[in-house]
This record gives structure tokens, C-alpha cells and sequence, in this order.
């Protein structure tokens, strides 16, 4: 074999990375699923830095405006008088000798006169409708998006950096460290996880920062486990003791040596609290102690659908539980894919 | 090693960790929730008022003096008043767990049910077509927000049909099983199936996978008996260790479920103290939601003797 390309293809065996990624990307499913969480994460940043839905907290149209594709024509329903009407009003009644107001109502027109009253420009047709105060559902659910997904993503990343670094510890130096950590785990693990985060959500105040931390802070445990595992497993294995015969520090066989090895559970369960951690924010502001009332997520949405509905009202749910259920399904599928990819005990 | 000598071990291993849940509560509540006496005194209050507050919670005390304030309280079943509604903390508790268990067992029992037989008949055709759906509408009926099942199922059920209350309890336990709680039941059952199904289908695969299910296929006996008498009893150990680590949860219940549909349990009241500040009520709740888990880990450990003679107590 004196083909270039295949001397080359042997002295640069692909690494486990490279292998993986070669295999998801045959996986049709999982390349979908890839487009969709890349789609909302663009959004999401888009959002972010005000490139979009930068105004959802704008009146653009009327209360409860139906998500319409074209333009209604017939716009009198947006003009009919509001209440019950009468079928005969009958005479209009002169009351103003006995009413007590008669005096100020000259004065009054004066004054109002000089208020100038600015009608906002309401938008005849809204793909996705618009809510109770007639902000743009599509613009809020967006923004919705940006709250839930950077929630989700942040917490993900506070738990996966505790979980790690304290799984390696365990797992690399065993001993006393390992002890000590184990009972905290046991601790934080004997109780029921939403008990768990209900207590530590009653004694911090409400805020975006705090939902981050107490989600991080209480969702580390399931990594914990994992790493200190594979720590385990690897601090005896040749290449770890050659690293240290070579001089290389507790540090460096730690994260230098064995943690490449171990990233692809890393990963993966990045992702599942990704999941987990976006549902949790959801039901958390929906009981009020998620994100601040001024701001907007998919919790906060969900919350006011449920007196919508009752009044007909179907289209925030729809675009809150929809985008959610599509973003949630798409990541936990890429899991599911990244999973049997990087698994180097599947590798054919 | 006898089952006395076993439950004595374990009982005192689990001394460390009851110890840690206490120190974690009393710091959260504590020392991280700030002086409870200006939540209870309110926002107008003279420093006399508070002096006495203090006094009377004993959070004047040395930390280590409040810390054993605390363990007396937890050994004693004694968390005084409650701060909002100054009922004693321990009716709270014990007249909250029965509607949430009158929920949660039948939600139980069903959804184990239903679980084990559909995953029993979704492994048994792996890789079929009817699996790779049945997988597939799992991932998508879990990506559904929990919020969005009970929002549309009140509304559809209760509101729109009309078939079941959209809310409400009565205080008689018959009228409660066969009137208001079936929808919130149903509701429960359809969230937490999805994601058990997927877990015991790969708990049944793994079984199925072993020789000894080669052996009695190769020795004559029915599909019927293989998968109900070989695989089902051996995939029983895990399912087992699911439900022990599912079953504390069950004494909170389902808090969203009690919220909406205004069931007086455990977990709207644990949600109803957050919101209120009542810590002596969360404090309760928590420290002896964990003794339970620690006891029902204990009998599921017991148990497993009795599915898998194998096990023996070390």
C-alpha cells in the first residue's frame, strides 16, 4: 500500500471526538435534533443581544388579538363598543342641578385638552396573536425563550463544573475526602429533589441569580456520582501511573490526563440537566419563585394560560408548551444519540 | 448475619446523615434565612417586640444552643406553632399526608402497573416498528411541561367536559377517591408513565439478553412463561430500586397537582409556606421526609432478600 492517503490515514488514527462526531453525523434523527437546538440557541442569542424581540413588552396590539396569516379586513369588531348594550337607552336624563361634580367638568375638558394622548398603532394580523395587555405572543415567547434556555444552560454549567470537580476529587484521592463527600451527598440525596430545592428557594429572595444557584447548587449530585466513578476506575490505569512516573502533578494526572478521558460523560449529562434544569425553571416561576416579576420565561407565560384558557384564549399555551416541548424533545434526543456515539464500549 | 444485626448497622449508618440533613436545615433556616423574628414582627415593628420574638424562638442563643434546640424538637416531634396560621406544626403535617397518599397510592399502583405491562410488551418486539413509536412519543410526552398536562387536562376534563370537579375536596375518603380525585389520578399517571416505561423496557431488555432466557426457550416453554416467570422476576430487582427511590416522593406528592387542583396535601402546603416564609413547617417537613427516605431505603435493602434469594445481608 503505497497510497499517500491511507500512510496519512494510519499515522493520524482518529481520536475518540472525531469518531463520535463521525457517527452522529450518520444518525439522521440526531443531526435534526442538532439543527433544531442550534436554531433555538441562535434565537436565543439573537435575542440576547437585542437583535430581536427587543420590544415584547410593547402594546402592538389589541387584548387577546387571535393569531391571524393575513389581514383582517373587517376591522369594526376591534371598534364595537365594549359592554352590555341596551336596546333603548331612552331619553338622556339633565342631572346636572342635583349632581355634585356639575361645577368641575367644564374645567376638566380644559385640562384634558392640553393631554396629549398618543393611540398606540395596533397591528391588524399577528402570526402567533397577542396576550391580555396585546404584547406580540411571538416577540414574548422568544423572549420567554431566552430567560428559560440561559437558565437552563448556566445551571447545567454550575452543576456540571461542581459535580465534576468534586467527583474527581473523590474519586482520584479517595480517603478521607471521599468520605467526607459521599456524606454530603448522602445528605443532599435523602431527600426528595424538588423538597430539596423548595427549602433553599425559601431562603433566598427571588431573582434570576438565584434560581441559577439553587438549581447548580442541588442538581450536581447525579454528575458527582458518574465522575467519582470513572475516577475510580482510571486513577489506577497505566497511562495514569506513566504520567506520574513521568513527574506530572496530582493536578495535571487529574485534569490533564484523566479528564479527557472522562468528558464524554461530561457531556452527556450536561445535557440531560440542561433538560431537566429548563422544566425545573418552568414549574419554579410558575409557583412564583422562579425569575422576577418583570421579567418574562416560559414559566411565567404558562402561568397566565391557565385563566386563558377558560376564556378561549389558546394561543400563548400553544406557543409556550409547543416551543418548549420542541427544544426539549430535540436535546434529549441529540442525548439519547451523543450517548451510543461517544460510548467507546459501541465502537465497531 | 441476622436481620436484627443487619437493621441495627444500618440504623446507625444512617446516624452521620441524619445529622448532615439537620446541620443543612438549620443552616438554610437559620443562618442563611435571617432573623426570623423580622419576618414574624412584620414591617412595622418596635425593637421590644423583636427582643421578645428572639427571646421566645431562642434565636438569641449561641448557634450550638439553637443547633440542640433544634434536635430536641426533631426527637420530640415538637416544632411549636406554626408562624402564619399558629396551628401546631405537627396536626399540619399529619392532617396534610392523608390526601396527598389518597392521590399518590392509587397513582402508584397504577402507574407501576401499566409501566411494567407495557414495557414487558414493547421489549418483548424490539426494534419494531411499534417500539421505535412507542419510544418515541415517550420522549415527546416527556418533553411536554408537566404544567401544560395539568392546564389542558383541568381544562378539557373538568371545565370543557365536564366529566370530572375542576377542583375540590371533601373530608370523607370515598367521596374523595370516586369524586375528586380520579382526574388529578389520570393526570398524574399520564406524566409519570412515559419516563417509566422507558426505564423498565431497558430493565426487561437487559434480562432478556441473558443466557438462562436462551435455556428455557431451548427447553420448551411458552413465550408466556419465559417472559413472565424468567425475565419479569429478574427485572423485578431493578424496578424494585426505582420504586424505593420514587416512593419518598410520593408523601410530597404531587405539589403541582395539589395547587391546581386545591387538594389540602403535603406539597401545597410545603409550597404555601415558602411563599409565606413559615420556616418551622418546611423545617419539619424536610427533616422528616428524609428520616422516611432513609427507612424505605432500609425496607427496600430488606426486600430485596425476599425477590432475590441471592442477597445476603452484609
Amino acid at each position: 500500500m503505497n497510497n499517500p492517503i491511507t500512510l496519512n490515514k494510519l499515522r493520524h488514527s482518529a481520536g475518540p471526538w472525531k469518531l463520535g462526531w463521525r457517527r452522529l453525523r450518520q444518525d439522521r434523527v440526531a443531526m435534526c435534533s442538532l439543527v433544531v437546538t442550534m436554531a433555538f440557541t441562535i434565537i436565543m442569542l439573537c435575542s440576547y443581544a437585542g437583535l430581536i424581540a427587543r420590544n415584547w413588552n410593547a402594546e402592538v396590539a389589541n387584548s387577546y388579538s387571535p393569531p391571524t396569516l393575513h389581514v383582517v379586513t373587517n376591522a369594526t369588531s376591534a371598534k364595537a363598543p365594549v359592554g352590555i348594550q341596551r336596546d333603548d337607552p331612552g331619553p338622556p336624563v339633565d342631572i346636572s342641578d342635583i349632581d355634585p361634580l356639575t361645577p368641575y367638568y367644564q374645567e376638566w375638558q380644559e385640562r384634558t385638552k392640553n393631554i396629549a394622548v398618543v393611540q398606540a398603532e395596533h397591528a391588524t394580523h399577528l402570526l402567533f396573536g397577542a396576550d391580555k395587555w396585546g404584547h406580540d405572543v411571538l416577540a414574548k415567547t422568544i423572549k420567554g425563550s431566552e430567560v428559560s434556555i440561559s437558565v437552563g444552560i448556566v445551571a447545567a454549567l454550575l452543576a456540571v463544573l461542581i459535580g465534576t470537580a468534586l467527583g474527581a476529587l473523590a474519586g482520584y484521592f479517595g480517603g478521607w475526602i471521599d468520605t467526607l463527600l459521599e456524606w454530603l451527598y448522602n445528605v443532599l440525596t435523602s431527600l426528595p429533589y424538588i423538597l430539596l430545592i423548595l427549602a433553599v428557594a425559601a431562603v433566598f429572595s427571588r431573582g434570576f441569580t438565584t434560581i441559577i444557584m439553587i438549581l447548580g447548587l442541588t442538581g450536581w449530585t447525579g454528575i458527582y456520582r458518574l465522575i467519582r466513578a470513572e475516577y475510580l476506575k482510571h486513577t489506577d490505569r497505566a497511562y495514569v501511573r506513566a504520567a506520574q512516573a513521568l513527574g506530572a502533578s496530582h493536578a495535571s494526572r487529574m485534569f490533564r490526563h484523566i479528564l479527557p478521558n472522562v468528558s464524554h460523560v461530561i457531556l452527556v449529562q450536561f445535557s440531560q440537566n440542561v433538560v431537566g434544569f429548563i422544566k425545573a425553571e418552568v414549574i419554579l416561576s410558575f409557583l412564583g419563585l422562579g425569575v422576577p416579576v418583570d421579567m418574562v420565561s416560559w414559566g411565567t407565560i404558562l402561568a397566565e394560560t391557565q385563566e386563558e384558557l377558560v376564556l378561549g384564549k389558546w394561543w400563548q399555551l400553544v406557543a409556550a408548551g409547543g416551543s418548549m416541548a420542541i427544544l426539549v424533545t430535540a436535546i434529549s434526543m441529540l442525548t439519547d444519540a451523543m450517548r451510543d456515539a461517544l460510548d467507546p464500549k459501541l465502537q465497531e | 448475619m441476622s436481620l436484627s444485626q443487619f437493621l441495627l448497622r444500618r440504623i446507625l449508618q444512617a446516624l452521620p446523615t441524619l445529622l448532615g440533613v439537620m446541620l443543612l436545615v438549620f443552616v438554610l433556616f437559620n443562618w442563611v434565612g435571617g432573623d426570623p423574628a423580622y419576618i414574624l414582627a412584620g414591617k412595622i415593628s418596635d425593637p421590644a417586640r423583636i427582643a421578645s420574638i428572639r427571646q421566645q424562638l431562642g434565636v438569641d442563643q449561641p448557634y450550638w444552643v439553637q443547633f440542640w434546640i433544634f434536635i430536641k424538637q426533631v426527637c420530640t416531634f415538637n416544632f411549636g406553632r406554626s408562624w402564619s396560621t399558629s396551628e401546631l406544626v405537627s396536626d399540619i403535617l399529619l392532617s396534610r399526608v392523608g390526601p396527598t397518599l389518597t392521590v399518590m397510592i392509587p397513582v402508584l399502583i397504577l402507574e407501576t402497573l401499566l409501566a411494567v405491562l407495557f414495557a414487558v410488551l414493547v421489549a418483548y418486539v424490539r426494534g419494531s416498528l411499534t417500539d421505535r413509536m412507542v419510544m418515541m412519543s415517550c420522549t415527546v410526552a416527556m418533553s411536554i411541561s408537566f404544567l401544560v398536562y395539568i392546564i389542558v387536562g383541568q381544562w378539557l376534563f373538568g371545565f370543557k367536559l365536564g366529566w370530572f370537579p375542576v377542583q375540590g375536596w371533601s373530608d370523607s375518603v370515598i367521596t374523595n377517591l370516586v369524586h375528586y380525585a380520579p382526574l388529578p389520578i389520570f393526570l398524574t399517571v399520564l406524566v409519570e408513565l412515559a419516563p417509566s416505561l422507558r426505564l423498565y423496557r431497558s430493565f426487561v431488555l437487559d434480562e432478556m439478553n441473558h443466557d438462562y432466557v436462551r435455556t428455557a426457550r431451548a427447553k420448551g416453554l411458552s413465550e408466556h412463561a419465559v417472559m413472565l416467570k424468567h425475565v419479569l422476576r429478574n427485572a423485578a430487582i431493578p424496578i424494585l430500586t426505582n420504586l424505593g427511590i420514587a416512593l419518598p416522593g410520593l408523601f410530597v406528592g404531587s405539589f403541582l397537582i395539589e395547587v391546581f387542583f386545591s387538594i389540602p396535601g403535603l406539597g401545597r402546603e410545603v409550597v404555601e409556606s415558602v411563599n409565606r416564609s413559615d420556616f418551622p413547617v418546611i423545617k419539619a417537613t424536610t427533616v422528616y421526609l428524609a428520616i422516611l427516605t432513609m427507612l424505605i431505603n432500609l425496607l427496600v435493602d430488606v426486600m430485596y432478600r425476599w425477590v432475590d434469594p441471592r442477597v445476603t445481608f452484609k
